[in-house]
């Protein structure tokens, strides 16, 4: 298991929601777990299970499973009023087709798509900062290597074109829609970047 | 481009996107940090995110197609989003997870990351233009590759 880099994100803490998260979630398990053992042999397998749930999810689950169900209702609203189901790499190549004559990037449908496109991640770039303006976390900037994030981008930019879909396309819609192609794709992309991430923390990449 | 969108189109996709970029935000996807900490093991509420968005979406996709006919801004007929299987799913499944792996950031935490301030992941964004051009350049190249794959999404 790597060294936790618990130092290396400053500034991306919101400090009130993690705070209350935390106390939260842990005085429950803590008084669970302080019990367990004086209750009988029923409480030591809850005792356990909460054990492995505060070591998963050390600061608890609430923020996550929200920004999720947001996620989706973004993706619902465009869904219900146009029936589009828009992923967000698509954007990469149908924004090439404003510079490039290749013929990949100039097809009909790239065409016919790359105005709502731009307009849809620029909103996504707006609606972070909305968060950013409205919970007053103050900016973020991460530390993680500028060659990780442009190398790691451009297998991103390969992998999620040639594949058909990235997180939201395969991850969000095609799971959600219990495509077999999507189940495929999503379940190689996190074991594939597991063990990625697993092989640069042994080689001692941080951050 | 001419274009005959329905006049509430583009503020639908505005505000789809805002609601999109602030729960990517919110839920801390749009950190590199939180991602190689759930691909590490360290902190695993990432998967509240993926699978709670795949439910919420799974229930609208099955959902609105048995509710209504047609999408009332551009009179489509609702569906899923399935796409064809074959070998590209499996390497681009492979060369994106390595992508995600060494970065931990993907297109649309990407996006929302430039929103929160965080102009450090325009590495990641240019390198993701990159990849894109290098294969749709190459792709351009052969003919399969120039016809396959074409996303039904307009």
């Amino acid at each position: 298991m790597p060294v936790r880099r618990s130092g290396t994100r400053p500034g991306h803490v919101k400090p009130l929601l993690r705070v209350a998260h935390k106390t939260e979630v842990n005085d429950t398990e803590r008084g669970l777990l302080v019990a367990a053992p004086t209750t009988g042999h029923g409480w030591s397998a809850v005792s356990v299970a909460l054990q492995l749930a505060a070591e998963l999810f050390p600061n608890g689950v609430t923020q996550y499973a929200v920004g999720g169900v947001l996620v989706a209702a973004g993706i619902g609203v465009i869904y219900l009023g146009t029936a589009i189901i828009p992923g967000n790499s698509t954007f990469l190549e149908t924004t090439l087709s404003y510079v490039s004559d290749q013929p990949r990037f100039r097809r009909p449908t790239y065409l016919a798509s790359r105005n709502w496109r731009v307009v849809f991640a620029v909103s996504i770039v707006a609606g972070a900062a909305l968060w950013g303006l409205v919970l007053d976390p103050g900016a973020f900037t991460t530390e993680v290597q500028p060659w990780r994030l442009f190398g790691g981008g451009v297998l991103v930019g390969i992998g999620t074109r040639i594949g058909k879909g990235c997180t939201a396309g395969h991850g969000v819609c095609g799971l959600g829609s219990a495509s077999r192609t999507s189940v495929v794709n999503v379940a190689l992309f996190v074991l594939v970047a597991m063990v990625t991430a697993a092989v640069l923390g042994a080689l001692g990449v941080a951050p | 481009m001419s274009e005959n969108r329905h006049p509430l189109f583009y503020p639908l996709v505005v505000l789809g996107g805002l609601i999109q970029g602030f729960g990517l935000a919110y839920s801390g996807m749009a950190r590199p940090e939180v991602v190689l900490d759930f691909l590490q093991f360290e902190d695993m509420g990432l998967v509240f995110v993926m699978g709670g968005a795949a439910v919420v979406s799974g229930v609208l996709f099955f959902a609105v197609p048995r509710l209504f006919d047609r999408a009332p801004l551009t009179g489509d007929a609702y569906g899923r989003r399935v796409r064809s299987m074959d070998r590209n799913v499996v390497a681009g499944g492979v060369v994106f997870g390595v992508g995600w792996g060494i970065s931990g950031i993907c297109p649309g935490a990407a996006y929302a990351s430039v929103g929160i301030g965080n102009l450090t992941i325009l590495w990641a964004i240019a390198g993701m233009f990159l990849g894109a051009y290098a294969q749709g350049y190459w792709r351009s190249r052969t003919r399969s590759g120039a016809a396959g794959s074409v996303p039904n999404d307009d």
